[in-house]
């Protein structure tokens, strides 16, 4: 019965050491592609949001390649996610497909559920084992994000252009392949760090500051965002994000990798959004204000089309970019999304922050 | 003078109208609505607001704009919940925040109704909502009574098959004629919005069919029809429209249904895939999706609905 699940960045990597500890076989989908993409929409409905037609196509790709039981996470709403497990379900069931579902449903939902559903996922295994596995997850999860974040951040100032890339894939497999304890992950992620601090920097290269706000898979998943990250670092613009995996998945703990709490967010989304609109709609609000307050040359929102939290928040942006005097550009990515055109929009608006950044200096000189 | 608030004739107006008209009238306030939706109202919601969202938001920054010279205060409430264990719609939840960032705006009005904290909570939020236009509790008790049992009348109202515009406008349906029945699902704010639906209930009447809505089902049907998915839905409006449909599909009270939604609707996107998959099965009355943006033309939805229409009465005859 191998068990399968959808992309969404570097999850895999701990998705895959957790499986085995349950020991479960696994198949990942196959990389997502043009045809996972054209699977995905041809089976979903039209105006559901991107990620539902991608995972779609991952499933089914999945399950043509041999995989019978698909993970899914459930949720609670008020944003569709929480829902998306089910209307997958009625889709590859009504496409003839014979599969299991295991729909991951928050504590929220009731400790009773959760717990006995991740039995389902290992069976035979004790709910401390359980704990120790997941908890050793994070451990890596974080260390992965860990690693992003100083890429993101360190990316614009490299003196090869591609060096950075090339060490972060590097770092990713030697996270890949640290064995699933304490230690082995931690002495991975010191090479893993070691690898990417290791890329020769040009560090009095002027670089351009960036917060990188929106939906999590958009932000986290390379295939539909185009990447724009290592286009960014290679544009000369250093990038702080708002989403990380591992903040993700335990939401609440107060943004370890983001480094921003939770508590924080709110209230300087306050003034603006002075409530939770489901998915990331108030975060993308709170990250903002406070990216704009540190002085940063501006800001990029990413979402899908009809997502309806970062909608929202888009709605409310220019109004953070007014009092904030900040340029922020809301891109909103659906399939008929081209690279090119996204590409065209980045350079527009980075000309826009050099050309501010200037008249500052000039303005600082000046006195 | 006394202080006029103002409500948009859009959204949740056609759920709560009553409720809020009694309260807000119960304190001392004088309401003021905004006029149905034109083509004027429109064309301003449809500027104003972000090209992503959805047709009936935009509608409601539509009537805002028609409103906001006319009155002292906006009222926009931000309606989290309706009961426990479920939410509104997202954009709910963040709408007084949009209207605001507008900017130039009547000072907005947000209380907040949130029954997932228990109704204790709920009028706690209504007292400390009241308190600045009052100082009796008593008053404020009063006047959410008053509110409360005009909404009561109205959902009755409703029950025995007055549509939302009848109710309010205090004109009674038209005797039903025909034999044929048709159930139109939907969000209230599309389906009795004449201008946004394009007459769709009184042009389905004048083909000789008899009309029945979503909201004209009593709330424990509804619920009960909708709790047989296998996952509960956690948003309220979405299960009256789940609800309602199951409940037509399950009695063969309907001949046929019409399923009216938004483009860019965040929660109808997932639960069309469920009803059309209901309506397939053996015996369901036929099921008709009719999306609706601000770029419809009325010449295409007839076609549409009256080639539904024929198609039901060659099937009853
Ligand atoms: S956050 Fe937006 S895109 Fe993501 S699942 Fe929710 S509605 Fe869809
Ligand atoms: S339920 Fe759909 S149509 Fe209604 S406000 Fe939400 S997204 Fe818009």
């Amino acid at each position: 019965m191998p068990v399968t699940w959808p992309h969404l960045g570097n999850l895999e990597i701990v998705l895959k050491d957790l499986i085995t500890a349950a020991g479960q076989p696994y198949i990942l989908p196959p990389k997502n592609t043009a045809r996972t993409l054209q699977l995905g929409l041809r089976h979903s409905p039209e105006f559901a949001c991107l990620p539902l037609k991608i995972t779609i196509g991952n499933f089914i790709e999945a399950l043509e390649a041999g995989a019978d039981t698909l993970i899914m996470a459930g949720g609670i709403g008020p944003c569709r996610f929480g829902y998306y497990a089910q209307v997958q379900r009625a889709i590859l069931n009504d496409l003839g497909y014979d599969f299991e579902m295991i729909v991951l449903e928050p504590p929220a939902m009731g400790w009773k559920l959760f717990v006995d559903t991740l039995k389902r996922i290992a069976p035979g295994k004790s709910l401390w084992e359980i704990a120790k596995a997941i908890k050793l997850a994070f451990r890596k999860g974080r260390a992965i994000d860990a690693v992003e974040r100083e890429v993101l951040k360190y990316r614009a100032y490299e003196r090869k252009k591609g060096a950075t890339t090339k060490a972060y894939r590097a770092a990713l497999n030697v996270l890949d392949e640290a064995l699933f304890e304490k230690d082995a992950i931690d002495e991975a992620k010191e090479e893993a760090l070691g690898l990417v601090y290791g890329v020769e920097k040009d560090v009095d290269r002027p670089v351009l500051k960036m917060g990188i706000v929106g939906e999590f898979y958009l932000l986290l998943e390379p295939f539909v965002n185009f990447d724009v990250e290592e286009y960014l670092g290679h544009s000369g613009v250093s990038i702080e994000r708002s989403v990380y995996v591992s903040d993700w998945i335990s939401p609440g703990n107060n943004n370890i990798i983001g480094g921003i709490s939770e508590e924080e967010i709110k209230r300087a989304a306050a003034p603006y959004l002075n409530h939770f609109v489901g998915g990331e709609g108030q975060a993308t609000v709170g990250h903002t204000v406070i990216y704009a307050g540190h002085g940063f040359d501006g800001v990029m929102q990413l979402f899908p089309f009809t997502c309806m939290p970062d909608t929202i928040a888009k709605s409310i942006l220019p109004r953070v970019g007014r009092d904030f005097d900040i340029p922020i550009l809301s891109l909103v990515i659906d399939e008929q999304t081209g690279k090119a055109g996204l590409i065209t929009r980045l350079e527009a608006f980075l000309d826009l922050l050099w050309s501010r950044r200037m008249q500052r200096e000039k303005r600082l000189l000046s006195v | 003078m006394s202080i006029t608030v103002g409500i948009p004739q859009a959204l949740l107006y056609y759920k709560y109208y009553p409720l809020w008209e009694g309260f807000l009238g119960g304190l001392g306030l004088e309401v003021v609505t905004s006029p149905a939706t034109n083509r004027r109202i429109l064309t301003a919601g449809v500027e104003a607001a972000d090209n992503e969202i959805c047709l009936p938001v935009k509608v409601f920054y539509g009537h805002v704009l028609s409103l906001k010279e006319k009155v002292d205060l906006l009222f926009i409430p931000r309606v989290v919940s309706v009961e426990e264990d479920a939410y509104t719609c997202p954009k709910f939840l963040g709408l007084p925040d949009m209207i605001r960032a507008v900017g130039d705006m009547p000072e907005v009005l947000d209380p907040i109704f949130n029954f997932r904290l228990g109704s204790r909570r709920v009028s706690r939020d209504v007292y400390s909502f009241a308190k600045r236009f009052t100082k009796h509790p008593a008053k404020v008790w009063r006047a959410w009574r008053h509110g409360v049992d005009e909404q009561r009348r109205y959902v009755a109202k409703l029950e025995s098959g007055w549509t939302p515009v009848e109710v309010l406008s205090g004109k009674a349906p038209p005797e039903a004629k025909g034999d044929m029945t048709i159930g139109v699902v939907g969000h209230p704010y599309n389906i009795h919005d004449e201008y946004v639906s394009m007459n769709l209930v009184k042009r389905l009447r004048k083909m000789g069919a008899r009309v029945v809505t979503s909201d004209m089902l009593p709330h424990r049907v509804v619920e009960a029809e909708a709790n047989r998915l296998p996952k509960k839905l956690f948003w309220t409006y979405e299960k009256e429209i789940v609800g309602s449909a199951f409940y037509w599909m399950r009695s063969g009270t309907v001949d046929g249904m019409i399923y009216m939604l938004s483009f860019a609707c965040g929660p109808d996107s997932l639960i069309q895939v469920l009803l059309e998959q209901e309506a397939k099965r053996e015996g369901a009355p036929a099921l008709m999706p009719l999306v609706i943006d601000e770029h419809s033309g009325e010449a295409g939805l007839v076609t549409r609905v009256e080639a539904f229409v024929d198609m039901l009465a060659w099937r009853l005859n």
